[in-house]
């Protein structure tokens, strides 16, 4: 059982991970949420005991990380894509990693198999593509035969068909028992696999709660209604102990409305309807309202901050540091 | 812990499996032994250019004069052994399979030496070979001639040395250009430059590359304040410092 206990990441003035504590059940996929730059590769890179924390811990099975005999055997991780020394063969990256951790030799074929790149197992990395690397770094991953895996985002820059595979792997993986643990800054990724969800935002934890419940509780719906007789509607639905929010064009709508209830109801007071249409929130919504949520908190009662600036922040961390 | 000879295993794969580390110790060994083979058929015929004013001809050292170029080579490949985990983020990989920072740097500093001490021995005792074989019977020198045994054998312990300090260095700033940025300028032009200034080169005569170099001389230069043995031992401090303080960055920082 992987535990994070208030842990926190500073970077000199820059707060990526703040007082962050949950621990990743087990045996099921939990998508880590959050939008680029909330904090997900430098909590990652914490559980592994790469970045050493400013202040709380993490603990795996009560131990840190580094305290772990033969780690791979227990995590496995892909953190970025093509962390391959490009003049090293796909083999013989998986070989060296399988004797660090006295994995037997005849896994790294297996695990090349697995991944489908024995036809060019004997290719250096340097011609490999960014699918091809998101491979082996999954077949990393996978060469120990770890209990928990964690793949951060590892369907970006993949073509559909790398997505798909990556999406099935995962689900594979919890079906055969084990413990995933996969960022993604994408709701609709995770609506797909994951059975638990943990979101952040500016390094904070925002929710921490099943895929379902966060399903029940965000999959909210309205019926959205357009008039030329606004004050008549707004007085029926008054009338009907019914309210109405003011949406887009102009057009009002009921939270939770029975369309045909409502329709009914127009028709009973001589409203003209130019729509009566259901409209369903989707979770990426809910996901985005949720972390706007995170950045007016942090900004106290002021007006939210302004959208930035594209490309702005492009160099506020270290070279050679992904975010 | 994870285990020594395991991980030692490793880094051995590490080294083997790239060309460039390869063929950077692969061409200590040519350069050198090239330029002891031409220079030796160059001094056999005009050997009063290669000594100094009323100096004793120096067979070993003419043999061995590619060392200075070999030594930039073992250099690279201390260089490139540790660095290029950096240049391509590998580090990471290698410090979440072998999270033990001591462990992950002893079996490197054991592997990078082994290999640097092999491939010096040979080096210099095939250089030596060779050079004295085209310098000729009148002008060769033997093994057994005084001090011989100790200057080739030396500059293979030298060589290590400075391929070590290398990998320390490395580690320490952590980025493969910048560490040869900083090792090759020095060796080839700080220290030399700096020992022909008055003022500085008192000091200048205790860096890592003329303390290491003391061992190599047959005929001893009396302006060394240190004898070959001590030179050794004060460029094995300083390549002790360098892992040290290689040790230290790797821990602390983040990776
Ligand atoms: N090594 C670093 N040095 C400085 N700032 C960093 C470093 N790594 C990450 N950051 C900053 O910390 C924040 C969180 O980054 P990251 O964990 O990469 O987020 P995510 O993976 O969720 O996109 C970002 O603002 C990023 O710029
Ligand atoms: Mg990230």
């Amino acid at each position: 059982m992987i535990e994070l206990h208030h842990l926190t990441k500073r970077y000199g003035d820059k707060l990526a991970v703040d007082d962050l504590s949950f621990r990743i059940p087990e045996g099921v996929v939990t998508g880590f949420l959050g939008p680029n730059g909330a904090g997900k590769s430098t909590t990652m890179r914490m559980i592994l005991d790469l970045d050493h924390p400013t202040s709380g811990e993490v603990t795996i099975g009560g131990k840190h990380y580094a305290g772990i005999r033969d780690p791979l055997r227990r995590i496995g991780a892909l953190l970025e894509a093509k962390a391959v020394h490009p003049g090293r063969t796909a083999y013989d990256h998986l070989l060296w990693l399988a004797q660090s951790n006295r994995v037997p030799r005849a896994r790294v074929d297996e695990v090349l198999d697995m991944v489908g790149l024995t036809a060019v197992a004997r290719k250096r990395a340097r011609g490999f593509s960014l699918g091809m690397g998101q491979r082996l770094g999954i077949a990393s991953a996978l060469l120990a035969d770890p209990q928990t895996l964690m793949f951060d985002e590892p369907v970006n820059g993949l073509d559909p068909e790398g997505i798909l595979w990556i999406r099935n792997l995962m689900k594979r993986l919890a079906a055969e028992g084990r413990t995933v643990f996969v960022s993604s800054h994408l709701m609709s990724e995770m609506a797909l696999t994951a059975d638990h969800l943990v979101v952040i935002g500016r390094g904070r934890l925002l929710a921490d709660l099943s895929m379902a419940e966060f399903i029940k509780r965000n999959s909210r719906s309205s019926v959205r209604l357009r008039t030329p007789h606004q004050e008549q509607l707004l007085d029926a639905l008054h009338g009907a102990g019914l309210t109405a929010e003011a949406g887009p064009d102009g057009s009002w709508e009921v939270v939770d409305g029975d369309p045909a209830l409502l329709g009914d109801l127009a028709a009973a007071h001589g409203v003209t309807l130019h729509e009566l249409s259901p409209q369903q929130a989707s979770l990426e919504e809910a996901f985005m309202q949720m972390t706007a949520e995170s950045v007016e908190y942090h900004m106290g009662a002021g007006a939210p901050e302004p959208p930035p600036v594209w490309g702005a922040g492009w160099n506020d961390r270290e070279p050679g540091k992904e975010s | 812990m994870a285990a020594f000879p395991a991980v030692a295993q490793s880094e051995w794969t590490k080294i083997r499996s790239v060309r460039s580390t390869v063929w950077s110790l692969a061409s200590v060994f040519l350069i050198t032994v090239a330029l002891g083979l031409a220079i030796g058929l160059v001094a056999r015929n005009n050997s009063s250019d290669f000594t100094e004013d009323g100096g004793p001809f120096d067979a070993t050292a003419i043999s061995l004069i590619g060392v200075g170029f070999g030594r930039l080579a073992i250099v690279v490949f201390g260089v490139l052994a540790v660095g290029n985990e950096y240049s391509s983020g590998m580090i990471r990989v290698s410090l979440a399979a072998v999270p033990q920072r001591g462990t992950l740097l002893a079996a490197k500093v054991a592997v990078l030496g082994a290999l640097a001490l092999a491939a010096s021995l040979v080096t210099v005792f095939v250089t030596f070979f060779v050079g004295q074989a085209a310098l000729g019977g009148g002008l060769s020198t033997s093994l057994g001639a005084e001090n011989v045994l100790r200057a080739v054998f030396g500059t293979a312990l030298y060589l290590t040395l400075l391929c070590l300090l290398s990998a320390g260095v490395t580690v320490m700033v952590r980025h493969q250009i910048l560490a040869l940025a900083i090792l090759v300028p020095f060796i080839l032009l700080v220290s030399p430059l700096l020992s022909l200034v008055p003022v500085v080169k008192n000091w200048i005569k205790y860096f890592p590359d003329q303390t290491g170099g003391a061992i190599t001389q047959v005929f001893p230069t009396d302006d060394l304040p240190y004898g070959p043995w001590t030179g050794l031992l004060i460029c094995a401090a300083w390549t002790a410092a360098a892992l040290v303080g290689g040790y230290l960055v790797l821990r602390r920082r983040d990776a």
